[in-house]
């Protein structure tokens, strides 16, 4: 069972299963942590935008390029910063620990 | 800016939201001899479509196999066209209230009203809003010295203008203000820009040039008294630097929220869908309908050709509310002349 550890926008720790070829995206709005991902995934919208912890960033699939001009629209992101719709999960990533972005 | 306040100008229906399904609505409602106004805050039609995805391929459209956001807004404008639906674009709804008479009176952003005689809510996820930097003391300097867009060229002429983002909006307008302003500096947080490479190209070349300054960094706070910016202190990969700006243009582009339709006093679920019931996607106010991705109802899916279905059913049940004293008559556009005399087509093939 893989765990995906997530520091919602009041800063409480959840730990949620996460489930094998969903978008982290979709896993976080199913969990109701106040993701909406209004474009569906389409990395288009940013609503769905995270911070994940630095011992992981290196770790996930790099940022397609569409993803990161996306990112550089934001006002403010962080060095780790992701959209969790460009991440898709799986067994490996067991353990993944995020902190959802305030909504810009 | 100074608005001429006119009369409010009467339709049958008010849309709110210019995505396909208050697009399709126009269709459903001008079917039944209702004329509609729609409003939508962007300044085109066509929604999250055209908005944030107009090339993206959609491929779950009823007979359409593979079609992208613009050519569905495209068609659907080519197919609503007979109905003459009036828009006003590039505006928010800020009023509403229901008058003496149960009509309802729509006040918008640039000051004109528009009333109608049922209100349909088509407003998807919200509505856009330009994305804003989180600085202190930000609120000061709106729309006295930092803009969200460009509406009056005069208050930048002579200025020292930092416009900020790596977009079309903001490649386009610092090229355009070389000249105006008495100084431009660009500043994106990288050299990857999603302006149009020629945008790009032309803008180095105005630095090469000297006549435009480009900078990576991001905002970090404003000077200045009175809502009269006069600094921006920025922050790059080489620490903090502040440069003299008089005004500021920052494009970071568009996050949809509710908005004032939040404060109808509707029933709100999750606060941020609006219930309606599946018979005639009413809200809990008679003559106030939500269809489309605004709604929410057991078993609701956000999907468009959901959006088409509440248009038709919530169109119908609008004819009651707008025209109590006549009979709605159902009929199909293959055989109705009625219909097709509407549509503007030929003449039916069979009798009505």
């Amino acid at each position: 069972m893989a765990i995906l550890h997530v520091t919602d926008r009041d800063g409480a720790i959840h730990a949620i299963e996460g489930a094998d070829g969903w978008r982290v995206m979709e896993i976080l709005r199913d969990s109701d942590l106040g993701v909406e991902g209004i474009c569906g995934g389409a990395c288009d919208c940013a609503s769905c935008h995270v911070i994940v912890a630095p011992d992981w960033a290196e770790r996930l699939h790099p940022a397609r390029e569409e993803e990161l001009l996306k990112l550089d629209e934001l006002p403010a992101i962080e060095p780790t910063s992701r959209l969790s719709c460009q991440i898709i999960w799986s067994e490996a990533l067991d353990g993944l620990a995020l902190t959802i972005a305030e909504n810009a | 800016m100074d608005v001429p306040v006119t009369a409010a100008r009467s339709y049958d229906v008010a849309i709110i939201g210019a995505g396909p399904t208050g697009l399709f609505a126009v269709f459903e409602l001008g079917l039944l001899g209702l004329k509609a106004v729609v409003i939508d805050v962007l300044d085109k039609p066509g929604g999250q479509c055209a908005e944030l995805y107009p090339e993206k391929p959609i491929y779950d459209i009823p007979s359409w196999p593979i079609i992208t956001g613009q050519e569905l807004t495209d068609k659907l404008l080519e197919q609503i066209a007979p109905f003459g639906a009036e828009f006003r674009l590039g505006q928010l709804v800020t009023g509403f209230a229901r008058n003496a008479g149960g009509r309802f009176t729509l006040t918008l952003s640039e000051g004109e009203s528009v009333e109608a005689g049922a209100v349909f809510i088509a407003a998807g996820a919200g509505s856009f809003a330009p994305r804003k930097p989180k600085i202190d003391g930000l609120e000061a300097f709106e729309g006295r010295s930092v803009f969200y867009a460009v509406r009056n060229r005069a208050t930048l002429a002579g200025q020292d203008l930092l416009v900020v983002g790596g977009g079309d909006s903001a490649l386009d307008w610092a090229i355009d203000l070389v000249g105006t302003a008495r100084s431009v500096t660009l500043m994106h947080r990288s050299d990857r820009f999603r302006a149009a490479p020629a945008s790009v190209a032309k803008m180095r070349a105005l630095e090469v040039e000297g006549k435009l300054r480009f900078v990576e960094g991001d905002l970090h706070a404003l000077a200045g008294e009175n809502g009269d910016l006069s600094s921006v202190t920025i922050k790059s990969r080489n620490g903090y630097e502040t440069l003299d700006a008089t005004r500021l243009l920052a494009f970071f582009g568009l996050s949809i929220e509710l908005g004032p339709i939040g404060d109808w006093g509707l029933d709100l679920a999750d606060g941020k869908q609006i219930r309606v019931d599946t018979e005639k996607f009413q809200t809990t106010t008679e003559g106030i309908f939500a269809i489309g991705d605004i709604n929410y109802y057991p078993g609701k899916l956000k999907l468009i050709l959901s959006g088409f279905h509440e248009a038709a059913l919530a169109s119908h049940a609008a004819f009651k509310v707008v025209r109590p004293e006549e009979k709605l008559r159902f009929q199909y556009t293959t055989s109705s002349s009625e219909l097709q005399s509407r549509l503007q087509v030929g003449g039916a093939s069979k009798a009505a």
